[in-house]
């Protein structure tokens, strides 16, 4: 089929229409960090649903004593707070992407992003706390 | 950009003079569409269980019995059986992003993306079968032959 120039008017290099130069790369950060923190959660996430749901009895072995035992090892306090966080920033932000692709009208986009980010916020902050703050000898009720 | 625009209209010509649809031009209706579509879904999904997952664990700091009253319900039949769904969605996501991840970084990734993407969901079938067999099988004995 015939090209025209016309219909490849891509703008010269040096024109003055040209938008500013990119002022920040965060695009570019996060795409590597999805990455990077994927490869990282496959262990992490894997590991943990591995060791929940099907080691010796899965969940019926679940309860408040199970924890207390897993948390008086710091291994398993790291791995706690390690998936956490990388859980947490890899969905909101993959959560973030998906806004701004479905979100039509800016006002949309911009409260659906709040309400991202308290929700983010709240949980990694309420799931740093409980690791930190667990107590094996809090009261029964 | 104009040139995206010449792209699809010189595809959109070729399809119309009968060149196949499968030949690599149209991603709309290609099964790496719909691996990406459940990686979204999935995605979301496991986000929102993570959610709600903290703050069950959170009970833990109000009281023993809080905490083992709420992990009850992880063990009634039909969340265990959810369960089983959370656990082949988060698999199926880790499976296919380490694909995308494949395609992104290694030289054959993009060429070889059709194969891997059989690879995962042969994986993904092999895994799931004890993996399900594992996590219903007290559910399923002590609802139908009377437990142990
Ligand atoms: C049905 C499946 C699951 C069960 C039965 C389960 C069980 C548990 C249990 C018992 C704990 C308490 C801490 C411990 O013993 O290590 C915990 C904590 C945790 N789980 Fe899961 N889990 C499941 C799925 C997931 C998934 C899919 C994710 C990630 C997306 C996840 C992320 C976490 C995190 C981040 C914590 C730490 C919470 C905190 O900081 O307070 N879990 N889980
Ligand atoms: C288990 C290991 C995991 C791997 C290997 C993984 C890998 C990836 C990769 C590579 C992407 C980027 C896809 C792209 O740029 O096209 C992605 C997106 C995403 N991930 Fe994960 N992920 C994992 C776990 C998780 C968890 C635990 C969550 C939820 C808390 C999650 C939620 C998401 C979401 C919401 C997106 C955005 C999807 C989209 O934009 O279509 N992922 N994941």
């Amino acid at each position: 089929m015939t090209v025209t120039p016309e219909a490849l008017s891509l703008d010269k290099p040096r024109s003055p229409r040209r938008p500013a130069a990119r002022r920040s790369n965060f695009e570019l950060y996060s795409w590597v960090f999805m990455r990077i923190s994927g490869l990282l959660l496959v262990v992490l996430v894997l590991g943990h649903l591995f060791i929940m749901n099907i080691l010796d009895g899965g969940v019926h072995r679940i309860n408040f004593a199970f924890v207390a035992g897993r948390w008086s090892s710091p291994f398993w306090q790291t791995w706690d707070l390690l998936m956490l966080w990388l859980a947490q920033l890899h969905g909101g932000n993959g959560l973030r992407v998906i806004i701004d692709d479905y979100a039509r009208r800016d006002s949309t986009r911009f409260w659906l992003k709040m309400l991202l980010y308290v929700a983010m916020a709240v949980i990694l902050v309420l799931g740093t706390l409980v690791i930190f703050t667990f107590d094996p000898d809090i009261p029964a009720s | 950009m104009s040139t995206t625009a010449s792209t699809a209209a010189e595809a959109g010509a070729s399809d119309r003079t009968g060149a196949s649809r499968r030949s690599g031009t149209f991603y709309r209706g290609d099964p790496g569409m719909w691996s990406w579509v459940m990686h979204r879904i999935t995605g979301v999904l496991t986000f929102f269980f993570l959610f709600v997952h903290v703050l069950d664990t959170a009970l833990v700091r109000v009281s023993p019995n809080a905490y083992d009253e709420v992990i009850e319900t992880y063990k009634s039949p039909v969340v265990n059986l959810l369960e089983v769904g959370l656990v082949g969605a988060v698999l199926y996501h880790a499976l296919n992003g380490i694909r995308v991840i494949l395609v992104d970084f290694w030289s054959k990734g993009a060429k070889y993306q059709r194969p891997m993407l059989w690879a995962i969901i042969g994986v993904w079938v092999v895994v799931m079968i004890p993996g399900t067999y594992f996590m219903l099988e007290r559910t399923v004995s002590e609802l139908f032959g009377g437990g142990h």
